[in-house]
């Protein structure tokens, strides 16, 4: 007997304790700023975009923290497929919507606008130690990865260069990265030999073609950055003289046609929401300052401005 | 004689070989484990400081923490415990207590045998199409434990099945020649006699659920929240997607913050597997 009533009264402790604890909040809650905004922003999409979003939603955080941001990594196509039903507030993305993905969003009735927010320079790259490659064009770049390349050897491609077999080493299939690589190089979208390693992680890459002396790959400028140590990058020449993806050749241009923009894709609908558009327009005044910091390429500012006045 | 002496030198010889066979296989899977936990710990325990429980994931590694991680995977484990458990014991003491030994018992039994083998994706796809969609739940905590509760019930379900057939019919047969209905021999000596094997069962399901990535994944777990769940609808993060997102992240930093994710995850799995067999060692010694 004595043990319920100890037991007894220790539950009437606890819902004690409860109580206090949740008033004790919900003062807290009601005396924080109350201008703060709340709610929710569900995103998804690109993984290549993800870094930023993550590093823009991060600092998001510090001004409002009552906003919930959940950010998923579905890659671009698969989180087109949650945005065109209307499950997510903003598309990450690394390629521009497909026209198919368009006609299903008007079939669905979704309205939204496309934002461009940076730079990424595809890079090509080679092992550490190869020391004959030095720059490639894009027709040699083609006759290496086209769909019926017979390319086998590096003398293939220039005779010259040593009579090595070349292992390649690209983006998985279900990359934006490998549809854009595709399109410029062998001038349509998935068209591409089948003989290499595909990996839809980049730091794969990195490991096969820093440990191989004949590897040749390609993959977001952000991997090289980090990895500048690990691999040499290849400059690449599309009929104006071979250029080496830095920050400055992906933002003026001149790392031509391998530096792509990257996209938020927001609904129109949501915009109409405070947070959302308080989000998108950090996103594109404070936020672009973070682009650099985790590998990627900021557009120039005017540019920034033309997108702002989209939100409107 | 000097032929048997051979012959036996020879025996006692590939006696000898099969010994260290059998030693070196031990010490091999034994080392592949040290040397993964030595390198896991050379290069997590830097970053395993206060911080590091305290913050939310972050673009610099210093400043990256797993509490959403945390707080997500404890969300999910709880949810699918309160959800699995009674269904599971009670489907349990069904199929072992009441249910009539025919061909149609027999079916679901070997039914539940097979749900356990199912590859955890397929169950993600199920909950991304039922609960997600069909019912509406969204991308939220109660869908995803919902999918994990179905992915853990067989483990169980067979785990409650095997302790409540150890115990001997004396016991029930006892309880019966008391004058206690069988709900009450269920309760008062079934129960609490197979209660150390269900537990069993209970915690090595749970900690499979808290390795589960997949199927989470499937149903809608985030890469990055940036507020903690605070009830079943709100969307989450757990740790293993956590891990495989910071794995993913070119700097070289954040490979260590990963170690250092994985070695919590690890910690709290051995600490759950320890606990499954000092309560299987508890059940042993209870009946014999």
């Amino acid at each position: 007997m004595a043990h319920t009533v100890l037991s007894r009264r220790l539950m009437t402790l606890a819902v004690l304790a409860i109580t206090l604890f949740t008033l004790f909040f919900a003062a807290a809650g009601a005396m924080a700023a109350p201008a703060s905004l709340s709610g929710d922003i569900i995103i998804d999409g690109s993984s290549t975009v993800f870094p930023i979003t993550e590093a823009v939603a991060e600092e998001f955080r510090m001004t409002h923290p009552d906003v919930n941001i959940t950010i998923g990594i579905s890659g671009t196509g698969g989180g087109f497929k949650k945005f065109l039903i209307g499950e997510t507030d903003i598309n990450d993305a690394s390629r521009p919507i497909k026209d198919s993905e368009a006609e299903a969003a008007q079939a669905a009735g979704i309205e939204y606008v496309e934002i461009m927010i940076a730079y990424d320079g595809l890079s090509v790259l080679v092992n550490h130690d190869n020391d004959f490659v030095d720059y490639l064009t894009m027709e040699e770049l083609n006759a290496i990865w086209k769909a019926d390349s017979t390319v086998r050897t590096w003398k293939d491609v220039r005779p010259e260069w040593p009579d090595e077999v070349i292992s390649l080493y690209g983006a998985g299939t279900d990359s934006g990265t490998f549809d854009y690589f595709t399109e410029e190089v062998n001038g349509e979208s998935g068209s591409v030999r089948t003989d290499f390693t595909p990996s839809e992680d980049d730091n794969v890459l990195v490991l096969g073609i820093a440990g191989d002396k004949n590897a040749l790959g390609f993959f977001g400028f952000s991997y090289y950055v980090e990895n500048t140590d690990k691999l040499k990058v290849v400059k690449v020449d599309s009929g104006n003289g071979p250029v080496e993806p830095t920050f400055e050749t992906i933002k003026d241009g001149t790392y031509s046609p391998l530096s792509r923009p990257l996209f938020l894709y927001v609904t129109k609908d949501a915009l109409a929401r405070e947070q959302v558009k308080a989000f998108v327009t950090y996103y594109l005044t404070e936020g672009k300052a973070l682009i650099p910091q985790v590998g990627y390429v900021e557009l120039e500012d005017a540019l920034y401005e033309a997108e702002l006045a989209k939100l409107n | 004689m000097q032929g048997t002496d051979r012959l036996s030198r020879k025996r006692r010889r590939k006696n000898t070989m099969a010994h260290m066979m059998f030693a070196v296989s031990a010490l091999l899977s034994i080392l592949v484990l040290i040397i993964l936990l030595a390198d896991l710990i050379r290069r997590g325990a830097p970053y395993l400081n206060e911080a590091f429980f305290k913050n939310f994931p972050s673009r610099f590694a210093a400043k990256s923490g797993i509490l959403p991680a945390m707080v997500g995977s404890v969300w999910i484990i709880l949810l699918t415990a309160v959800i699995a458990i009674p269904i599971a014991i009670a489907a349990a003491l069904y199929l072992e207590e009441y249910a009539p030994r025919n061909r149609f018992t027999n079916f679901i039994k070997i039914n539940i045998a097979n749900l356990a083998g199912i590859p955890s994706i397929v169950y993600g796809i199920f909950g991304l199409t039922v609960f997600v969609r069909t019912l509406g739940f969204g991308r939220s905590i109660l869908s995803g434990a919902l999918t994990m509760a179905l992915l853990v019930l067989p483990v169980i379900i067979v785990s409650s099945q095997e302790a409540i057939r150890a115990i001997p019919d004396s016991l029930r047969h006892g309880s019966y020649a008391m004058g206690a209905t069988k709900w009450q021999t269920i309760r008062r000596i079934v129960l609490p006699s197979a209660l150390p094997g269900i537990l069993t069962g209970i915690i090595l399901a749970i900690s499979r659920a808290l390795g589960e990535s997949a199927p989470l994944l499937m149903v809608g777990a985030f890469s990055y929240v940036s507020a903690l769940p605070s009830g079943p609808m709100d969307s989450f993060i757990v740790l293993p997607v956590q891990i495989y997102t910071w794995m993913s992240k070119p700097s070289a930093d954040f490979k260590d913050v990963t170690a250092a994710a994985i070695l919590v995850l690890i910690v709290l799995l051995l600490t759950l597997n320890l606990t499954a067999i000092i309560l299987r060692n508890k059940f042993h010694k209870t009946f014999e």
